[in-house]
């Protein structure tokens, strides 16, 4: 395939605009600051530009495709009417320093919405600043710190189970602190004679993903929870699994003090390559104080919606302004839409399709942990390893059959596994055809296990080298580069 | 069935030790766990000179598939660093016991050497291991 450098032809324009006739100023950035060369920047067409990039994205998988089933990462179908009003001239055109004056309407939305998180959370307040669910814990974290320093108590450890996604840990480092790892026990849930034993008055809280990342309700959680509180703990609820719980249990019910969500999982908007994301952060009342400024508050003698910075326990900014706005438009449009019942659903939904497919595949894909599972289910292929096939060939293979593979390899705690969420969005109609191509693909590994090896073929470029990849990192293409790998 | 050399011990984390004749030992990870772990391509390693202590992480491995701590078998300090194998970190995968090994250290308390598992004992495990696991 032909790079957009390999198009590039010498004086080749796009476009050319006419000289306007006017003398040009001195420009405003100073001379030693400008380059002296020009970019190496391709030079082509308009007709060779559109036909390339349309190329390019013809070669996308997405989710407006067909069935995306990458457990954790909820790849729901994103409503197209959510973009249509995120892109309505008032919220589009809207600037960030407008006065509040004209922005009442924008400022409504935020306090709705935060009314509507706070309530499915069971929090009392949230802001929207995090760009997304990592960028939540952080700040959650950052919170976590600033209430025990408040209490003149600066602790060390944080505890995280092994089955938790990998940002937690790396979150806890970034926020200064240790990483204690509470292992599962053999119902996947954490162990909770582990969490007891690591318990004590140096430990900050505890990470938690409920239900976990092998799609089971930590039923334990109100023990967790009073253990965590009797030694000065707190819980923090990492809400990348919500979608499987709202309308039915509450994070604040449950015992937790902060809160994240991804709106681009639960609430429908565009992620993985289609971001950006957003991760409001929740806390119940004793944390608020430390939420990042500004905050949006309502003044209800004059009717008024107003930003308030004064907040002087705050954490402080953690994004430019008001975090991704445009997000926050299509989930509350998405929340506006389904209402609270309609949101309750959407759980009941994802949960009844991840059940429906385990049932289908679970003789040929037995599960890490047999039963009853929430909005996903993590199998495994550890069976077919005798056959030299490998759970990454049932991946690549089902890319053949037209679907993008489940998550694999993740959680580590389970050998060979495919982490599959179909979320509420597919048809049974789907959800059959999905079963069935697995069900292929073990048969396959039987009979024909080359054609699992070689998979995929039926897409632009076949099997990546993944390994090679990580090895010889090439981030930036050079001419020279280009020669090196040609030849 | 993996490759357990009969003159290593080995670790519940599937790290094998191999007592050299001038006291050192030296550190590598197994052929069950390069097999488990994948295509390896990046390893980190203690600097020499560094203390290293039995059963607490002193590097990391990824693969393609993850990226896992490798725990230290023995007590002492890192006499010598495998500099090729951080260039080249295929060569656990090709070569386990070999080209790939990682670490020198110089025991603390040699008698920690004699605790770790032996072949027949990483192998029973290794069955053991097997059969609690699905599937």
């Amino acid at each position: 395939m032909q790079t957009i450098f390999d198009l590039s032809v010498s004086g080749r324009r796009a476009s050319t605009i006419p000289q306007a006739g006017v003398e040009e100023n001195e420009p405003a950035i100073p001379s030693h600051l400008l380059r002296k060369t020009p970019p190496a920047l391709p030079e082509v067409s308009e007709r060779d530009l559109v036909q390339h990039y349309t190329r390019l994205s013809q070669k996308n998988w997405a989710i407006d495709v067909g069935a995306y089933p990458l457990g954790s990462c909820t790849m729901k179908y994103n409503p197209k009417i959510n973009e249509q009003i995120a892109s309505l001239p008032g919220l589009r055109n809207l600037h960030p320093w407008q006065n509040e004056a004209d922005a009442q309407g924008a400022l409504a939305m935020l306090w709705e919405m935060e009314r509507a998180l706070a309530e499915i959370t069971g929090m009392k307040r949230v802001t929207f600043q995090p760009a997304a669910g990592a960028h939540g814990e952080l700040t959650g974290l950052l919170i976590m710190r600033a209430f025990h320093q408040s209490n003149g108590d600066p602790r060390k450890t944080v505890l995280i189970p092994d089955s938790a996604h990998g940002t937690n840990p790396a979150s806890v480092r970034l926020a200064g602190y240790q990483v204690r790892q509470v292992p599962s026990d053999d119902r996947g849930l954490v162990d909770l004679a582990a969490l007891e034993d690591a318990l004590d008055e140096t430990i900050v809280g505890i990470m938690l993903t409920n239900p976990n990342t092998l799609g089971l309700f930590e039923k334990d959680i109100e023990k967790i929870a009073k253990a965590m509180h009797s030694v000065g703990g707190l819980l923090y609820f990492d809400g990348a699994n919500l979608n499987a719980i709202m309308g039915k249990v509450r994070p604040g019910d449950m015992g937790f003090d902060i809160v994240h969500m991804n709106l681009h999982k639960t609430f429908s908007t565009p992620h993985g390559g289609g971001g950006p994301g957003a991760g409001p952060v929740a806390v119940t009342e004793r944390l608020e104080r430390f939420l990042p400024a500004p905050m949006v508050e309502f003044d209800e003698s004059s009717c008024n919606y107003f930003w308030d910075p004064d907040r002087p326990d705050s954490i402080g900014r953690i994004h430019g302004f008001h975090g991704n706005f445009g997000i926050v438009a299509r989930a509350y449009a998405y929340y506006r839409a389904l209402g609270g019942e309609g949101l309750k659903k959407v759980s009941e939904r994802a949960v009844l399709n991840a059940n429906y497919l385990r049932t289908i595949i679970e003789s040929k894909y037995p599960l890490a942990h047999p039963g009853l599972c929430m909005h996903e289910f993590v199998s495994t292929a550890r069976r077919f390893k005798k056959l030299g096939v490998r759970g990454m060939d049932v991946a690549k293979r089902l890319i053949d059959l037209g679907f993008h593979p489940p998550t694999v390899y993740f959680p580590l705690v389970v050998e060979e596994s495919l982490m599959i969420e179909p979320t509420e969005t597919e048809s049974k109609q789907t959800l059959d055809a999905l079963g069935k191509a697995l069900l292929q693909i073990s048969d396959e590994a039987e009979s024909e296990p080359d054609l699992l090896h070689s998979a995929p073929t039926t897409t632009p470029v076949g099997r990546l080298d993944e390994a090679r990849a990580a090895r010889q990192l090439r981030l930036r293409w050079t001419p020279e580069l280009a020669k090196e790998l040609t030849g | 069935m993996p490759n357990t050399p009969s003159d290593l011990r080995y670790t519940r984390e599937h790290e094998w030790a191999r007592l050299e004749d001038d006291g050192r030992i030296t550190i590598g990870i197994t052929d069950y766990a390069q097999d488990q772990l994948g295509d390896i391509v990046y390893l980190q390693l203690p600097e020499q000179g560094a203390d290293v202590s039995a059963g607490e992480p002193m590097g990391e491995v990824e693969s393609t598939k993850s990226v896992s701590d490798i725990y230290s078998p023995v007590s002492g300090k890192v006499a010598e660093v495998n500099s090729e194998v951080v260039e080249t970190p295929e060569a656990v995968n090709q070569d386990p016991y070999g080209e790939g090994w990682l670490i020198g250290v110089d025991p603390s308390d040699p008698t920690e050497f004699d605790g770790l598992m032996t072949a027949e004992e990483y192998e029973q495990f290794l069955t053991e291991e097997a059969g609690e696991e699905v599937g």
